[in-house]
């Protein structure tokens, strides 16, 4: 086949873009977070004192959180995923670098230093770091599988945007369940549990995501 | 660059559905293409005897990947980058490590460079993976120059039914050609 023989296979495929990138990403989050809703109701539930939690502003400043945060790796794994990654893709990061230091910020402020260590330990911690990566697990999956028909600069970046992607959904979930709403606490184990899977998403985006 | 507008302006047109803007789009990304890979081979120390596969994988790269590009972006450095990954990762299938740098000044779309060599040697190869179906339909729209409605009408399929067929077959090709050995 002569290279202008493919240009007229080409051509007859037609170059109107698919839904393929623009919707892609949010129905992997969609898919990936109903499996982990059903896991999330079989497993956790959501805390019983919900509505009274909902007037703290703990609880709310944990949500906002962990909602910012899914935002932002939702940026981030979407900007990675181009072949020329935008300049500045790691300023998605910004806001939540700078909320979650206010907030501990805030925490350490507003409770007396003999009680810092309880509420960083809270009473979660092991749930948490288990129930962050079960959550996060078929979004990977899902963010994985959407992302293989794109076209990464780095495999290996996108791969761990994925990861994080999932870990920030897996957490959003997770923080209906959890009743230690410490910005300690979160900051330390949220983040301890999304670690290995910004690293499981390197290691499969390296080898998946190749193109 | 001079060309770069209008090479962000044919692949909007393409986008929206215009074939011609389209076919000159892959056309003159073909001949700077070409350049590129020659360029890239030979500083690799390798023989251009290549350099129709590369283009040929860039091309198919570019095509499948194009909802990557974001239009608010000019087209070229989006190009550069495909091209760049396609020529490194070709000659990483055939033990080239070193770094190679591709981004050189000569490397413009505008510079015309000497025609295709010829057929490439596997690609015949290359479509031989494909099922009896999508290899008919690929050779009867590339090589035969039919449209997708004629070969739909001689396969008794529908045009859209071709046009699946077609881009599945698309999509193989690509594959083959990551897998591609020497």
């Amino acid at each position: 086949m002569k290279t202008d023989e493919l240009v007229a296979a080409l051509v007859a495929d037609r170059a109107v873009p698919g839904r393929g990138f623009a919707r892609g990403l949010p129905l992997a989050l969609a898919a990936g977070g109903a499996v982990s809703l059903v896991v999330f109701f079989v497993e956790l539930s959501i805390r019983k004192d919900f509505a009274a939690a909902l007037a703290t502003w703990r609880f709310d400043l944990k949500l906002v959180l962990v909602l910012l945060a899914l935002v932002s790796a939702f940026g981030l794994c979407r900007a990675l995923s181009r072949p020329v990654p935008p300049r500045h893709a790691g300023w998605w990061l910004l806001p939540l670098l700078g909320l979650a230091t206010a907030a501990v910020a805030i925490e350490l402020a507003a409770v007396p230093v003999e009680a810092w260590r309880s509420r960083l330990v809270g009473s979660n911690s092991l749930i948490c770091l288990s129930a962050i990566p079960m959550l996060a697990l078929a979004p990977l999956v899902a963010v994985l599988a959407a992302l293989r028909s794109t076209a990464p600069a780095s495999p290996l970046l996108a791969g761990a945007a994925a990861g994080f992607l999932a870990a920030a959904l897996g957490a959003a979930l997770y923080a209906f369940h959890c009743f230690d709403d410490s910005p300690l606490f979160v900051m330390t184990w949220y983040v301890l549990a999304t670690l290995p899977m910004i690293a499981l998403g390197a290691l499969a985006g390296r080898r998946l995501l190749r193109w | 660059m001079s060309n770069s507008d209008d090479l962000s302006v044919l692949m909007r047109a393409a986008r929206n559905g215009d074939d011609e803007a389209y076919r000159q789009l892959l056309g003159r990304v073909a001949i700077w293409l070409r350049g590129v890979a020659r360029r890239g081979l030979a500083r690799a120390g390798r023989g251009i005897g290549d350099s129709e596969d590369i283009v040929q994988e860039t091309l198919l790269a570019m095509h499948l990947k194009r909802d990557t590009w974001d239009e608010a972006q000019p087209l070229e450095p989006w190009l550069h980058a495909i091209a760049r990954h396609k020529l490194v990762d070709h000659l990483r299938r055939r033990g080239f490590h070193d770094h190679l740098d591709i981004d050189d000044h000569a490397g413009t779309l505008a510079a015309p460079e000497a025609g295709e060599a010829g057929t490439a040697a596997d690609t015949r190869q290359i479509l031989s993976g494909l099922s009896e179906r999508q290899r008919r339909i690929v050779e009867a729209i590339s090589i035969e120059g039919h449209s997708a409605r004629d070969v739909g009408s001689t396969l008794s399929m529908t045009e859209g039914a071709v046009r699946v067929t077609l881009h599945r077959a698309l999509r193989a090709l690509a594959v083959a050609y990551r897998k591609e050995r020497p």
